[in-house]
């Protein structure tokens, strides 16, 4: 376990985002009328207050991370949402496009109580959390984002997994009106976890970033994060969850089964076949830094994997 | 259309070439500067630099088929400083790579190009690429001989295909942009294929004595131009 300690900045002294972009916003507008300009100046800032989706008080938790966070704009403007486009500013400019509100989430399969919860039931199931953890890219590039959710073993408690239940497979939102058409991915978009994983204490269920809502390219309005595999893991805009006997197909796995296998836990030992894995470069700092076993979380996670040779369970 | 432009007017067309090619550098060199390159600037700058290494190897492998679709034999006159230019943002994108990228680690770099396939079919494109640009000058055409010259040139067709496999290996599922490099690569390779064989049947119907009444051509021990 990591032993809490006090972070540079405390979530309550975290910037306020929308403040400072809806200032720019304004700025923008202004040079067009000048006139106006002081009068809305005045009248923006309580707006701007009340426009932010601010989540309640966040517990804070000893599990995690005091490394340095990444910026707002990098970890809202630099991501992988297919759905949205293929290159890394896409989603940030084409998922506003999702509508996250009605949602839910129908949680089903080997359960003895499955139920389908709306957004607004998920918010208030369990105490919301900060969780700040690192997040590994396949791709060799990593963040340090502060999460807010709660562990997804919460959820599953709830409707009771059967015996038999041995996986959990995640369902994303998948509308071809405003997503991709072209086959990149089979989609809809699916993960899937051990059970074991997904009842594991640092599997979050997710529902904002930054003391916020999620921003839609980040996977509005919930999602799982997995911080100790490979991102792709970590499935976005979930509308259903299900409790399986069987390992579930997952789209990368699909996509290329010899590159993404079912587990990809961060394992800077095995690479994967087109890039090294033993090293990353965190986003915003220029030298590349060595990536560790489980992302970090070797302490917690290892015991999930004893035994197994993580070379061919890759 | 076939107006060829005297000395100067070529000389003029050349300076503003030359400042049209460095402008994908100055942007980006801008954008380094003002912190505009997003949130992965190595990353951009590394992808900038390989997009304009192959945008620039196209655009010198089009100037031969524009020649001969238009007349304007002045065009070949632009394809050394073209191609250079391909050299020059391979140059950068490989110096990012090893530099920016890799920081120096000899180590690595030696692992990636020996195991990695996208790198290491990169790797070959640059240097079989070096050659091509050593000898671009009027010296080494005179050193070597034109015909010499040429097949040694030619080793650049070979060089584009290696460009766009090298792209096609590193995209994880959108292969999108790369098949559409390599659809223009495949017309300008297959444009020169076609004339080609154009000139061949031409030959072939010169020496024979009569034409054939089928108009079947049967490859005869007719030497090629090349």
């Amino acid at each position: 376990m990591q032993i809490l300690k006090p972070s540079d900045i405390p979530p309550s002294e975290i910037t306020p985002r929308a403040l400072f972009e809806d200032r720019r916003r304004f700025l923008g507008a202004a040079g067009a009328t000048l006139a106006a300009g002081a009068a809305l100046w005045a009248g923006l800032l309580p707006d701007a207050r009340a426009a932010a989706a601010k989540l309640g008080p966040l517990a804070r938790s000893p599990l995690s991370t005091d490394d340095t966070q990444t910026g707002y704009k990098s970890v809202t403007t630099y991501n992988n949402f297919y759905e949205f486009g293929t290159n890394k500013e896409d989603p940030a400019a084409n998922a506003g496009s999702l509508v996250v509100r009605p949602w839910t989430v129908r949680v089903e399969g080997l359960a003895g109580k499955p139920r389908t919860f709306d957004i607004d039931d998920l918010l208030k199931l369990a105490p919301l959390e900060e969780r700040i953890y690192r997040l590994r890219c396949v791709e060799g590039w990593s963040m340090v984002i502060p999460w807010a959710g709660f562990p997804l073993s919460a959820l599953l408690r709830q409707v009771e997994p059967q015996g038999s239940a041995k996986y959990v497979e995640f369902v994303t939102q998948y509308d071809p009106k405003i997503m991709m058409r072209r086959p990149v991915l089979d989609w809809p978009y699916t993960e899937g976890l051990r059970l074991d994983e997904a009842l594991h204490p640092l599997t979050l269920l997710t529902l904002g970033l930054y003391g916020e809502v999620l921003p839609n390219q980040n996977g509005a309005p919930v999602r799982i994060v997995v911080p100790w595999k490979y991102g792709f893991k970590s499935a976005k805009s979930i509308v259903a969850i299900r409790l399986v006997e069987k390992e579930p197909r997952t789209a990368w796995n699909k996509a290329a089964p010899n590159e993404y296998g079912f587990y990809s836990n961060v394992n800077p030992t095995v690479d994967h076949p087109r890039w090294s894995q033993a090293t990353e470069r965190r986003l915003g700092e220029f030298r590349k830094r060595p990536t560790l076993m489980f992302n970090g979380y070797a302490e917690q996670v290892a015991s999930l994997y004893q035994g197994m040779d993580l070379r061919r369970f890759f | 259309m076939t107006k060829t432009p005297t000395a100067a007017q070529l000389a003029a067309i050349k300076a503003a070439l030359f400042a049209l090619c460095l402008v994908p550098l100055a942007l980006n060199l801008q954008r380094w500067f003002a912190d505009a390159l997003g949130a992965n600037p190595i990353e951009a700058i590394t992808h900038a630099s390989g997009d304009w290494t192959l945008r620039f190897l196209l655009i010198t492998l089009a100037v031969t088929p524009l020649r001969k679709l238009t007349g304007l034999n002045w065009l070949l006159r632009l394809r050394r400083m073209l191609g250079l230019f391909a050299f020059f943002y391979a140059s950068l994108h490989f110096t990012t790579y090893f530099w920016l990228d890799q920081f120096f680690d000899l180590n690595s770099i030696a692992h990636d190009i020996m195991k990695r396939p996208f790198i290491t079919v990169g790797f070959a494109a640059f240097v079989l690429l070096t050659p091509l640009a050593v000898t671009s000058n009027n010296y080494a055409i005179r050193r070597l001989g034109g015909r010499r010259w040429q097949s040694l040139h030619r080793s650049v067709y070979g060089i584009g295909i290696l460009a766009i496999v090298h792209y096609w290996w590193l995209v994880k599922a959108d292969i999108l942009e790369p098949m559409i490099y390599g659809l223009i690569l495949a017309t300008l390779l297959g444009m020169r294929g076609w004339w080609r064989e154009l000139e061949r049947r031409r030959q072939i119907a010169a020496n024979m004595p009569r034409p054939m009444p089928g108009g079947k051509v049967i490859p005869l021990v007719v030497k090629s131009p090349q």
